[in-house]
């Protein structure tokens, strides 16, 4: 028996920095570029978790397309043509690390994720040498109520993992931002420390997707940090299985 | 109610209008109601039943006047004199004059520029009927529109309609309402929603809330012939919980034409079924975009999402919905009833019919004005507007607030229309027009505006959350005099990539103030970093020159 017509995906081919790629219809340009190893930066993206659009990191550019376009949030069509890197793209992604340093206080030295940051990891490979903007240092709170976990706001880059992870995949829905613009803050509950969240299941996968050193688990020092995602794959496979 | 039950009621309103001939219509719009307008709406009746006028003349409230400056406004029918600057003990004067001449100190000369100038559509109601009276709506055709629509016409010559009429969204964007409407109505999925935006935000702006106050039910019809034309079958109305009084009438208006039989369940005893409720906001700018919006109206926290897909594809709750502004809506009616070539007669080749503006700031005339499409900003500020008040000279006028430009002396000639705003640096924006005279500083404006979009920016994108709180930084440093010829670099370098990397419309849009200023008033960037001068006398500076220099 043949499947409804409408569930069948379309095959498409687009062409991703000159190289003829293929692609199934509904799949971001993130996802296809990843397929053919071609490598887009990215922060707030993580594969198994719901798309953002936040960041701005993974912005590339279309032929046609009137503004640059988030990697991880558009679709790919037919005979599209992507570049995932030039100059103009380059700079921008630099001013996009230099802002997420300048934002908050970013000590790399002290940091138990020293080595193994995303952040860090970004601005290395995007070769971003200096932050010309002027740091704002501002007062950040550091929570260490869990018995297990500690959130350590000075380090947190808003890529909100912790909340979708938390919403989609544990379904407890602890994590939620609070606040706007510079001053949103990433909370638990209703704004309560984190070790007397109620809702809280203690599972540790937010710490795990965290990409900075924001979240982590407690008795662990400087560049000690490793996380573990292995649920998050998975949990996908799982998921595609069932579907 | 049935096409000719509704004609039958509004010949009847219009028979009863012409026997009680005379009325004095008070406005109680926001504006006028802050100074009291219904202290002197309750005086006039008490007046008249004293004189025992109160079968010949009876007393309306009504939606703005336009003159807002002038309030508490009134103004008298059949014989159309205004009267403005009203307090309850002139009640006896108003009433006493009614066959004469309005007593010189409350008079308000009717035949000015403001009021001639002027071309009504959206706002031809505003001023002549009471708001909580559907019956009055409807004696002004009201109704008839969407009746005829749904009885005589398919969705499909709806649109075409639209179409035809150049009709392009008010909201700001000015993208062509007949194009959103097929792709709604094209777009797969047995559930549609319909939503009107009344979240409105520019600082100044207040021509939706004048529109919802004044005439609530010339939206509701709008967005039932929308609704009708894509084939959706529930709408909201997301209105900003600052607009109390809008919220009262909108409700009111939707009982009263659930109750006809105008909204609801088989409207005009057809299959077409209609309903809609409303959602307030929770006082953030960025809802006014239309993916936050969704959001919000969903329950989430109003943060924008990338687009594509548009909403006209995946909309709320995921399906196809159509968005439209207040003013869009409030256009359609109008539209129905008289025509699409009618429409299109009125305004430029690319932009047609009229715009509401609120003037503000250094203009004589302050308040709400309708002009058609491709009037000059001289015409608006200095006929309409009367020109710059205590002798000062014009400096700039800021259109479409937080996201708009500042346009300089030399393009005050220039038509206003969506494009020509466009080519200059601005945009048609939502309506708002802040007149400035040589007593503003130009950064000090670019400023403002930035520390609103600062504190109005949701948080979500990097670009916007920082690069605002950045660039407002810089601007805080040369409006202080502390800043470097370097700072302005950075300051340029962040409008481009702000506007460039941002999500959605409020980040894109928010270097504009600066960009626009920087075009144009340049000298005034230099002589605030160089000699550390604010010509306008505006900004304080912590370093003047010569003093530790």
């Amino acid at each position: 028996m043949t499947p409804p017509l409408a569930t069948v995906p379309l095959i498409l081919t687009l062409t991703i920095d000159g190289q003829e790629v293929g692609a199934r219809e509904g799949q971001t340009i993130f996802e296809v570029a990843k397929e053919n190893n071609i490598p887009i930066p990215a922060l707030c993206n993580l594969e198994g978790l719901p798309n953002l659009g936040a960041c701005r990191l993974c912005v590339v550019e279309v032929k046609g397309a009137r503004r640059l376009l988030p990697a991880c949030a558009t679709n790919v069509s037919e005979g599209m043509e992507v570049s995932t890197t030039n100059e103009k793209l380059q700079k921008y992604r630099k001013m996009v690390l230099e802002l997420l340093f300048a934002e908050r206080n970013h000590t790399c030295s002290v940091c138990v994720s020293n080595g193994r940051c995303e952040l860090q990891g970004q601005a290395q490979a995007q070769g971003m040498d200096h932050v010309h903007v002027p740091y704002l240092f501002p007062k950040q709170l550091v929570d260490a109520s869990h018995p297990k976990f500690v959130a350590d706001h000075n380090r947190c880059i808003l890529c909100q993992r912790c909340v979708r992870v938390c919403d989609e995949i544990e379904g407890a829905h602890t994590w939620d931002v609070m606040g706007r613009g510079i001053n949103s803050k990433v909370i638990t509950d209703m704004f309560e420390p984190w070790g007397l969240s109620e809702s809280c299941t203690h599972c540790g996968k937010c710490v795990q997707v965290c990409p900075t050193g924001a979240l982590f688990e407690k008795g662990k020092s400087v560049a000690e940090m490793v996380k573990k995602r292995q649920f998050l794959p998975y949990l996908n496979t799982m998921r595609k299985y069932h579907e | 109610m049935t096409l000719e039950e509704l004609l039958a009621l509004a010949k009847a309103e219009q028979e009863k209008k012409a026997k009680n001939a005379k009325s004095i219509n008070v406005c109680v719009a926001a504006g006028c109601l802050s100074s009291r307008s219904d202290a002197v709406k309750t005086a006039l009746s008490k007046e008249l039943r004293a004189k025992g006028l109160e079968k010949t003349c009876q007393v309306k409230g009504v939606g703005c006047l336009g003159l807002c400056s002038m309030g508490p406004l009134a103004v008298t029918e059949p014989n159309g004199k205004f009267y403005q600057n009203l307090n309850e003990a002139d009640a006896a004067e108003v009433v006493a004059s009614l066959d004469t001449e309005p007593p010189a100190r409350i008079k308000c000369d009717g035949e000015v520029a403001f009021f001639k100038r002027q071309k009504k559509i959206v706002l031809e109601n505003s001023g002549m009927i009471d708001a909580e009276k559907i019956e009055e709506y409807i004696g002004t055709r009201g109704y008839e529109g969407l009746l005829r629509s749904i009885t005589e016409s398919n969705p499909q010559s709806v649109i075409e309609k639209i179409t035809k009429s150049g009709l392009r969204g008010r909201g700001g964007g000015g993208y062509p309402t007949g194009l959103k409407w097929s792709t709604v109505a094209k777009a797969n999925g047995s559930k549609k929603y319909v939503i009107c935006n009344a979240d409105e935000g520019d600082p100044g702006a207040f021509m939706d809330r004048s529109v919802l106050e004044g005439d609530p039910h010339r939206i509701i019809e709008g967005m039932a012939i929308a609704a009708y034309a894509v084939g959706a079958s529930h709408g909201y109305i997301y209105v900003r919980a600052e607009y109390p009084l809008a919220v009262k009438r909108l409700k009111l208006a939707i009982k009263q034409a659930e109750s006809k039989g105008l909204l609801g369940k088989n409207i005009g005893r057809t299959q077409f079924s209609f309903d809609i409720d409303i959602r307030l906001g929770a006082g953030a700018f960025v809802c006014g975009e239309e993916t936050a919006l969704i959001a919000s109206i969903e329950g989430k926290r109003g943060q924008p999402t990338p687009r594509p897909p548009y909403p006209a594809e995946k909309g709320l709750w995921d399906c196809p919905t159509l968005i439209n502004n207040v003013e869009t809506f409030a256009n359609i009616s109008t539209i129905i009833r008289n025509g699409a070539e009618w429409f299109a007669s009125i305004g430029t080749e690319k932009s047609k019919g009229t715009k509401v503006f609120a003037l503000a700031g250094r203009v004589a005339n302050t308040g709400l004005v309708e002009v058609p499409m491709g009037i000059t900003l001289r015409e608006i500020i200095f006929d309409i507007g009367g020109g710059i008040p205590d002798g000062k000279k014009f400096k700039a006028v800021q259109t479409g607030g937080p996201s708009g430009g500042c346009i300089p002396e030399q393009f005050l000639d220039m038509p206003v229309d969506y494009d020509s705003l466009a080519k200059v640096g601005s945009i048609m924006g939502s309506g708002g027009m802040i007149i400035m005279d040589e007593t503003s500083c130009m950064v000090d404006v670019a400023k403002y505006f930035m520390e609103f979009c600062m504190t109005e920016s949701c948080g979500k994108c990097v670009p916007c959350r920082v690069g605002t709180t950045q660039m407002h930084a810089i601007l805080e440093k040369i409006t202080t005099g502390v800043a470097t010829p370097k700072d302005l670099e950075l300051l340029e370098e962040l409008c481009v990539f702000v506007r460039d990397m941002s999500l959605c419309g409020l980040g894109i849009t928010s270097p504009n103030p600066v960009l626009s200023t920087l075009k144009y008033f340049k000298n005034e960037y230099t002589d605030h970093i160089e000699h550390k001068k604010c010509t306008a006398g505006v900004c304080h500076m912590k370093n003047p020159q010569g003093v530790l220099a």
